[in-house]
């Protein structure tokens, strides 16, 4: 670590300048909806255009680096977490995007979020949950419902699945929110939150899947009749075991901030530990340093 | 060593066995030290059981006054803790060897002719030194004292090592150690000491020496290349480079990342290279399978990033704490497509060092990863080597942030192949931002899977690593160029194979080596090197395969199409003894046939364990 990088301040920018290749998800895909609040949250926030790096893993959601006009990683499946952990401890002036999708997520990265979350690694983590693999074209994810029918589990799917937000809470988030991509405005006001929460701050976003798991958020839409249940007002967002009572709550559940807590962040925690070895060292260089370490083996 | 024991001695090995609580590790470690500083070389080679505590264990220490290349195949002195201790290595002492036992502990067998023996009642002269209750500490202090004695090494210098490296324990531990050492230096040896007395030491450079073991080494090559990322994950033997990454990275302002597993270390490793830092991360065994997918997407997105991997016995679980080199074909090939990358072996503790800085190098000028290939052998043993010039060596990699463009291609079809990536924060003047991806992309880094994108980046990828190929040195011949047999070595077995080379020699044996320390791509030359010889034995530590070649071996056949290179192997886990290989080459000469298991001696715990 870690040069603050010396640009001069870019220019003001709009949504048009951030897009790039047109998206190759399927027409109807709520994607498009998350895609388009990312480009109006940098556009209202004036993130400087070369600041803004998003890294994904595989999949279908996975896919948002190259829709947007910006610094992008496409990376292995699952592990898109740790690789943002490479940039952003390295980089404390950039903030880290990672988008992906619920298998990317809950079952081949799985282990990453614990850890990702547990360590409070600065970056804004985007899942786009549809509750389908859509890119292999309709197999059981572990968000799928049990009774799913897919090509995997064409009688039904029998897995119990993941509670997401329960996993983000128990896995020490400091940001936990729920949102759904038919409502881009609540899509754009959890995004914020999340761009200013000092932390690990993760967002589950309902997105449809219309190709293979059609209708599958409609309880949720009240354009299709449903019901979007706002996290009530009272709700103590440093409660812990209050944001497992609404993590518990029947399909289609809450949406907002579940859960948000100020813990250190590993970008401080470890720019601490490099401030106290270098007070003992005072002004040495490297050159310095080693030569002393060496003669200490000779 | 001399046979007649009078002269004075060029080397000795002295192997300490008893168990891993006991501290034998120490008196090598202050052996190891002071030859440091006492211009006499050093090599040593331990075992430590798997098992996380207990159990028996052994250190070795070669001391000698010119050039130690190899652990010595037979031990001359052995000092035995315990009765299993000499049970298990009294087959390793040379015959007309000395056998020093503790005589509270050990009762050897009568055994007048092939050995000396020295029976010291290590156990009670040092509780009697340091007081009746740490009856099992101390002992190790004891030995150190009664070798010091033996071989009249320098007794301030030992005292001085002793004083400042126990200090911090406080003053009562610096006066039992020293308390036991002195009743070891005061114990009358007799006749033995006259025959134990060292050569005058081959004065060396200026510059101060210095003793490390070779994964120490490796840490600070790393950092005096300019690394200030590193992820890892606790595997035995890669562990203590990054415990040294972790305690020394933060005075140099840099992070390492224990990471939750295997392939987030890499991630991590990755993510900070793309960032605009360099990275390290390593491993050892399973953990090299496991980094396997993303050394492939680091070579797709042309990523630099150095991967350590110290090689233990394997496959699977394997030996953990056993030598092998049979992660060669991995390093090479790991990753699911054509998957180029670099490949370098350290050969010895010293190069270990400054390993870690060409690799560095290299996988920034080529912009891929690069393999570190160490092994449990060189990880552990302590040489002496002279003290880097580090305003030569020390190097800043910080990145920098000026504006590309326009038209930024980070992989861009050059002759050379070879991509150049912007950090994120470097402002393109065409506001046009380049991605990084395992897909097959174009130039500008977005996904393209058109038939003739693909065969251009395919031989893109391959390019530069056929420039890099054209500009490595030529290997050098250890001996006359042309000759009878050629050993070829690669990584820690040099020293081994060099010692075998000069014993072969005075024998009147026409031998020569070459050591291919660049394994993918290969030097250029080999094949002139060959010509020179009717008979090639690649000299490996792993099997002859299905088809009868060690892993290198067999790379050598297929690039050269050469059917003189035969193989010298075994798979016992433990480093090459200088016989073994002179013995493998006589009798693949004379047509013999080689039964490896027959040869090994079996000493009980010195496999490790599981």
């Amino acid at each position: 670590m870690i040069a603050e990088t010396q640009t001069q301040p870019s220019q003001r920018y709009t949504k048009k300048d951030l897009v790039a290749d047109h998206p190759t998800w399927c027409p109807g895909c709520g994607d498009f909806s998350i895609l388009s609040v990312f480009f109006k949250l940098m556009e209202k926030r004036q993130v400087p255009h070369e600041k803004i790096t998003c890294v994904a893993g595989i999949g279908c959601s996975s896919r948002f680096p190259y829709f947007v006009n910006a610094y992008g990683v496409h990376f292995l499946h699952g592990r898109a977490l740790p690789f943002a952990t490479g940039i952003s401890l390295m980089r404390p002036d950039l903030h880290v995007f990672v988008f992906g999708g619920d298998g990317d997520a809950f079952s081949i990265g799985g282990n990453h979020i614990d850890h990702a979350a547990r360590k409070n690694v600065r970056m804004t983590y985007v899942i786009m949950d549809n509750e389908v693999y859509g890119l292999t074209k309709k197999q059981t994810s572990p968000t799928s419902p049990v009774g799913f029918k897919s090509k995997t589990d064409p009688t039904g799917a029998v897995d119990h699945p993941i509670n997401p937000m329960k996993k983000l809470i128990a896995a020490g988030a400091t940001f936990v929110a729920r949102t759904h991509s038919h409502l881009p405005n609540h899509v754009m006001e959890m995004m914020e939150r999340a761009l200013d929460h000092d932390g690990f701050s993760v967002i589950e976003c309902l997105s449809e899947c219309t190709e293979f798991f059609p209708g599958a958020f409609d309880s949720a839409n009240p354009r299709k009749g449903g019901q979007f249940q706002l996290v009530p007002p009272d709700h103590d967002v440093t409660d812990e075991v209050a944001a497992y009572r609404l993590a518990l709550a029947p399909p289609p559940g809450y949406f907002g901030v579940f859960y948000q807590v100020k813990r250190p962040t590993k970008n401080a925690l470890e720019a601490g530990i490099i401030e106290q070895a270098r007070q003992k060292i005072g002004s040495a260089t490297p050159q310095e340093l080693l030569q002393k370490t060496f003669q200490r083996f000779s | 060593m001399s046979e007649s024991v009078s002269r004075p001695l060029t080397d000795a090995v002295i192997r300490f066995a008893g168990n891993s609580q006991d501290g034998i590790q120490a008196i090598g470690g202050f052996l190891a030290r002071l030859a440091g500083r006492t211009d006499k070389d050093v090599m040593t080679y331990m075992t430590i059981p798997a098992t996380i505590s207990g159990g028996p264990s052994i250190f070795q220490v070669r001391l000698g006054t010119g050039e130690v290349l190899s652990a010595g195949d037979e031990v001359d002195i052995l000092v035995a803790f315990y009765q299993h201790s000499y049970q298990n290595h009294i087959a390793t002492l040379r015959t007309g060897g000395l056998l020093i036992y503790d005589s509270d502990a050990v009762q050897p067998e009568p055994n007048p002719t092939r050995y000396r023996t020295l029976g010291v009642p290590i156990s009670s002269l040092t509780v009697e030194a340091i007081g009746g209750t740490g009856k099992d500490k101390g002992k190790n202090m004891f030995v150190l004292g009664l070798v010091a004695r033996l071989f009249d090494l320098d007794l301030p210098k030992l005292e001085r090592m002793l004083e400042d490296y126990y200090r911090s324990k406080g003053e009562d531990v610096v006066r039992r150690v020293l308390g036991a050492f002195h009743a070891g230096y005061a114990y009358n040896l007799g006749q033995l000491t006259e025959d134990y007395r060292f050569a005058g030491a081959i004065p060396r450079g200026d510059r101060p020496r210095v003793v490390m073991d070779g994964n120490q080494a490796l840490a600070y090559g790393a950092i005096a290349a300019g690394i200030r990322f590193g992820a890892g994950y606790p595997i035995t033997p890669w562990s203590t480079i990054m415990e040294t990454l972790r305690a020394e990275l933060p005075k140099y302002g840099g992070i390492f990342v224990q990471a939750e597993d295997e392939l987030a270390a890499i991630a991590m490793a990755c993510g900070a290279s793309y960032a605009g830092y360099l990275a390290v991360t390593g491993t050892s065994g399973p953990g090299i399978s496991l980094k396997s997918e993303a050394i492939g997407w680091a070579v797709m997105a042309e990523i630099p990033v150095v991967i350590v991997d110290v090689q233990r016995g394997g496959p699977s679980t394997g030996l953990p704490t056993n030598v092998e080199q049979s992660d060669l074909n991995l390093a090479c090939y790991a990753s699911h497509g054509d998957a180029p990358r670099i490949v370098i072996a350290p050969a010895d503790v010293e190069d270990c060092f400054y390993t870690m800085i060409e690799a560095a190098n290299l996988a920034r000028e080529y912009s891929c990863p690069v393999i570190v290939l160490t092994d449990q052998a060189l990880a552990t043993r302590v040489e002496t080597f002279e003290m880097p010039d580090f305003s030569k060596c020390v190097q800043d990699l910080s990145p920098t942030f000026e504006p590309r463009g326009p038209n930024f291609k980070p992989y861009a079809n050059t002759p050379d192949g070879i991509a150049h990536h912007a950090p994120p924060g470097t402002p393109m003047v065409d506001g046009k931002y380049p991605v990084v991806t395992g897909l097959e992309h174009d130039e500008s880094g977005h996904p393209a899977s058109r038939p003739a994108n693909h065969v251009m980046m395919v031989a893109k990828r391959r390019r530069k690593l056929q420039v890099l190929a054209g500009r490595l040195p030529k290997p050098e011949v250890y001996g006359p160029p042309e000759g009878n047999v050629l050993l070829v070595g690669w990584g820690s077995t040099r020293g081994p194979i060099r010692e075998a080379v000069d014993r072969a020699r005075a024998e009147g044996e026409s031998v020569s080596a070459v050591h291919i320390r660049y394994l993918n791509p290969l030097p250029p030359g080999l094949d002139e090197i060959f010509d020179g010889f009717p008979h090639i034995f690649v000299v490996e530590l792993n099997d002859e395969g299905l088809y009868g070649y060690g892993q290198l071996a067999a790379m050598l056949r297929a690039r050269y199409c050469n059917d003189k290179i035969r193989g010298i192997n075994k798979t016992d886990g433990l480093p090459f003894k200088v016989r073994e290989i002179l013995d493998q080459m006589r009798r693949k000469l004379s047509g013999l046939p080689v039964d490896v298991s027959a040869a090994i001696v079996e000493v009980g715990d010195e496999g490790g364990g599981g």
